[in-house]
């Protein structure tokens, strides 16, 4: 079977907010649609029926069971677009370009936006579980004096709400303890991480000042670029912050600096056939080439939790034979700097590549002037699922801008899941 | 959108009462809707002498389905009459004008509310006997004159054709039906000057600007919206354009119009480039641009620094010589084509200054200098080049204007109220459609004949 090539057209996102900040009366829907709505107008694409759109949110209020489908409803496409929630944590936004991007590549639609939404300004309050599992036998007692029986076991404090967790439910570690570990494993230093981190901001904001968001970014609700980048920043002011992560470690080093900080935002990425965006006289960015997932067992302490990816790259890379160097940008998510630094490490690694990816001989290390040279999370935010649609579009304008080349995206997902694709300039 | 004193002037009690006090009564303007009649109502012709150009706009009347009456000094008029052309064209000598006062008094008398009165002149430069220039000029004093008389949102307004363009009925149709419309509602008492051009056929006066790609800056909010929403229902395919921190409302106003939304500051080095590339990525050259894109920094000459003398020049003036510069270059892919329209948007503060506006009013005069120029430099390749010099708009902008400041502004003119953005968008609309191709070098004003500027 012959398979199509899928080209990516452009992308748009609003800027993110930190949380609690501009977005805080923002639902996931209102921001989802905003970011297509942006997108509808950047391309001219009002009242267009699209094959699909795969969006989703890591964060999700039960009410938004189909988040998507309301969003193109209320966005300028047709109403005759499908659409459907994705969730892989963290990996979302990519994940929602693969399931578009397979299927153009099979035939199946033409056109499609792959999108991502998340808040942690409006995030859901779940009942406490006693409280929810008491009032549950309220509502299924046949008699009112079972019922009555059932409503005395109401305690005040069920009456406190549960809180999402920012931990993963097997270990009970947050991502940035979890993170912590692996930042010390390999040894990863304070002053590596701040400078990963300072570059993050500089690059970010000299690509506003240069432009580069101008047809990637719709402001919204008063918020024009990103709320957390700090072009002004610097080694001393990040070398003053205090450690928030491992701090029952020896020699904690990860701070709010190098950490991504929560965040509220949307993005969206139309993808089709050559053929379509030529028909409509729409650019084509790039070529949506490849993409892998891998999960590492984090729970029995195999592995870290974000190293994943350093599992997919490799098997990618040796699908499309491609080397670790055969690539114009890397777009690795910065999670935590720690992360990106980690993963770098590991493929620099003999003992890893060797013991771990079944290598013969390591990956090699990457030119450090190709990654994130738009600046990345750490500087931008990172709304989960947002963060895959953000990346994708940015990559495939930096090769467009390029006119060759290849680029390499690697994103870390909770529950140990890695989700890394291949963009590839169009000729 | 209507002013307090308007609406209150216009219902029950307040109706009543501005009439038995004799107090000023803004009129409510009738104003373009999609498919409207030219008119509502017949029109009365009357010309002196043989009246050329009165025949080709009795033909224009017909050809709406508008019935045409004779407009003579014995006329009577059983109906009220929507609109009165006279053709005064042949006037040479002073005592042609009496055939012009006899004709038009009773004409006028019977023109019903939002009337129209559009006067036919011959340019006076293009006359060498000193009387003829005289008598064609008078054409200009009358027409102004009466303007300050139409009552119940009556316009009248004069039209030069000049003497090579007498005899075509296609040149003059864009012109004299934009005139006849409420497309015209905010504009009276001014004079527009028609030559010889080529002209394409229209076949739907509701879309002239079918199937022609325009450009619009500062298109978000305001004026530049509505000047986009125009175009959009007259058929044109819209690029709208904004500085990237206003995309939220540029994306809005795209997406309800169909219009692309084209995020870029006007005052970047490439912005020309970027909007060519915009162009040329939906295939094709650009028909229209419409340089709208303005700011204001308002200071007593005295206290302006630097920066603000600077900026407003850069975004109101400066921006439109980079971009026209990359979109007149033939060789440029999605530039103006031959045959296109740049249309500037001007200002009564840069034709009769403003106080605390040294810099707006600098680059706003600068915007009439320059259609002056280039009109005649791209003349050859049948390039128009015209602008509009808005009065008193009711805007977000103008909203914030202290109160009895913005009363004066809104009342000082003839149909005695603000104009509204959508007035602005329909003179731009007309200078941009191929049917106006005659139509050149012009500086159309949006004023409802202000007082201010004048």
């Amino acid at each position: 079977m012959t398979t199509r090539d899928v080209v990516i057209v452009g992308g748009n996102r609003i800027p993110f907010a930190r949380s609690g900040g501009k977005y805080l009366k923002a639902s996931n829907q209102d921001m989802l649609t905003a970011a297509i709505d942006g997108l509808v107008s950047r391309f001219g694409l009002q009242g267009e029926r699209l094959g699909e759109v795969a969006a989703g949110a890591v964060i999700k209020h039960a009410r938004d069971f189909n988040l998507t489908r309301e969003a193109v409803l209320g966005s300028h496409l047709a109403p005759t677009t499908p659409a459907y929630d994705v969730q892989q944590a963290c990996g979302t936004g990519l994940e929602t370009a693969i399931l578009v991007a397979n299927k153009i590549a099979l035939g199946q639609i033409d056109s499609g936006i792959a999108a991502g939404s998340d808040t942690t300004s409006d995030a859901p309050l779940a009942l406490n579980d006693n409280l929810r599992k008491t009032l549950m036998e309220v509502n299924y007692a046949k008699t009112p004096q079972q019922r009555l029986k059932a409503l005395t076991k109401i305690r005040p404090t069920q009456l406190a709400p549960e809180q999402p967790e920012n931990s993963e439910p097997r270990t009970g570690l947050s991502m940035g303890e979890h993170q912590a570990l692996t930042a010390a494993e390999w040894g990863i230093t304070r002053e590596a991480q701040d400078e990963l981190t300072l570059r993050s901001h500089q690059n970010l904001s000299a690509a506003y000042d240069r432009g580069f968001f101008d047809d990637l970014v719709t402001p919204y609700l008063g918020l024009t670029k990103d709320q957390n980048m700090r072009g002004d920043t610097s080694l001393e002011k990040l070398a003053k912050l205090k450690p928030v992560y491992g701090k029952s470690g020896d020699n904690p080093t990860m701070t709010a600096g190098n950490s991504t900080p929560l965040t509220d935002g949307a993005a969206a990425v139309l993808l089709s056939t050559k053929e379509w965006a030529t028909e409509r006289n729409l650019p084509i960015l790039a070529r949506f080439v490849d993409a892998e997932t891998a999960a590492v067992d984090y729970v029995n302490g195999d592995e870290g939790l974000l190293m994943a990816p350093a599992y997919a790259v490799p098997r990618l890379l040796a699908r499309n034979n491609l080397t670790l160097q055969d690539f114009d940008f890397y777009e690795i998510h910065e999670a935590f700097a720690s992360t990106v630094l980690a993963t770098l490490a590991a493929w620099e690694s003999e003992e890893f590549c060797k013991g771990k990816l079944g290598l013969d001989a390591p990956l090699g290390s990457i030119d450090r002037a190709k990654l994130n040279v738009n600046g990345s999370s750490l500087a931008a935010g990172h709304p989960f699922a947002a963060t895959g649609g953000r990346i994708v579009a940015s990559l495939a304008k930096q090769l467009h801008e390029k006119g060759s080349g290849r680029g390499l995206i690697s994103i870390c997902a909770a529950g140990g899941q890695g989700v890394v694709a291949i963009l590839e300039a169009t000729k | 959108m209507t002013d307090a004193l308007t609406k209150f002037a216009n219902e029950g009690i307040g109706k009543t009462l501005t009439t038995k006090l004799g107090l000023p009564r803004p009129a409510l303007l009738r104003r373009y809707k999609d498919g409207q009649d030219l008119i509502e109502g017949q029109a009365a012709v009357g010309a002196i002498g043989s009246g050329m150009v009165a025949k080709s706009a009795t033909a224009i009347i017909k050809a709406s389905g508008a019935d045409v009456v004779a407009a003579q000094a014995d006329s009577t008029y059983a109906d009220k009459l929507a609109a009165v052309v006279f053709d005064a064209s042949a006037a040479r000598g002073l005592d042609d004008l009496e055939q012009l006062r006899g004709a038009l008094g009773p004409a006028l008398k019977a023109l019903g509310k939002n009337g129209r009165l559009v006067v036919i002149g011959t340019p006076p430069a293009e006359l060498t006997d000193p009387e003829a220039a005289a008598t064609q000029q008078a054409l200009e004093g009358i027409t102004r004159s009466l303007g300050k008389e139409m009552r119940a949102g009556g316009t009248a307004n004069l039209l030069w054709v000049a003497l090579e363009a007498q005899g075509d009925s296609a040149v003059l149709a864009a012109p004299l039906r934009f005139f006849l419309s409420s497309r015209s509602a905010y504009v009276s008492g001014q004079p527009v000057l028609v030559r010889e051009g080529e002209v394409p056929d229209v076949d739907d006066w509701h879309k002239p600007l079918l199937g022609e790609t325009a450009v619009i800056t500062g298109a978000a909010r305001g004026i530049g919206a509505e000047i986009a929403k125009v175009f959009a229902r007259a058929g044109a395919k819209v690029i709208a354009v904004d500085i990237p921190a206003a995309g939220d409302s540029l994306s809005k106003v795209a997406n309800n119009i169909g219009a692309t939304a084209l995020q870029l500051d006007v005052t970047a080095a490439d912005a020309g480039e970027r909007i060519a590339a915009a162009v040329a990525q939906q295939g094709g050259g650009l028909d229209i641009i419409v340089h709208n894109a303005g700011i204001t920094r308002d200071k007593l000459f005295v206290n302006t620094d630097e920066a603000r003398w600077g900026s407003v020049l850069n975004v109101n003036l400066q921006s439109q010589f980079r971009i026209n510069k990359v979109l007149l270059d033939p060789k440029v892919k999605g530039g103006l084509k031959d045959g296109g329209r740049i249309i500037g948007v001007a200002s009564i503060s840069g034709i009769g200054g403003n106080r605390g506006q040294s810099n707006y009013a600098a680059s706003k005069a600068g915007v009439i200098g320059m259609v002056r120029s280039l009109s005649q430099e791209l003349a050859a390749r049948r390039i128009t080049v015209n602008a509009v010099a808005p009065g008193f708009i009711e805007t977000e902008m103008t909203a914030k204007i202290p109160v009895a400041t913005r009363e004066v502004g809104r009342r000082l003119n003839s149909l005695l109220q603000g104009g509204q953005p959508i007035d602005v968008g329909e003179a731009i609309a007309f200078f941009a459609e191929p049917g106006s191709a005659g139509v050149t070098g012009q500086v159309l004003r949006v004023c409802g004949q202000s007082q201010l500027g004048a």
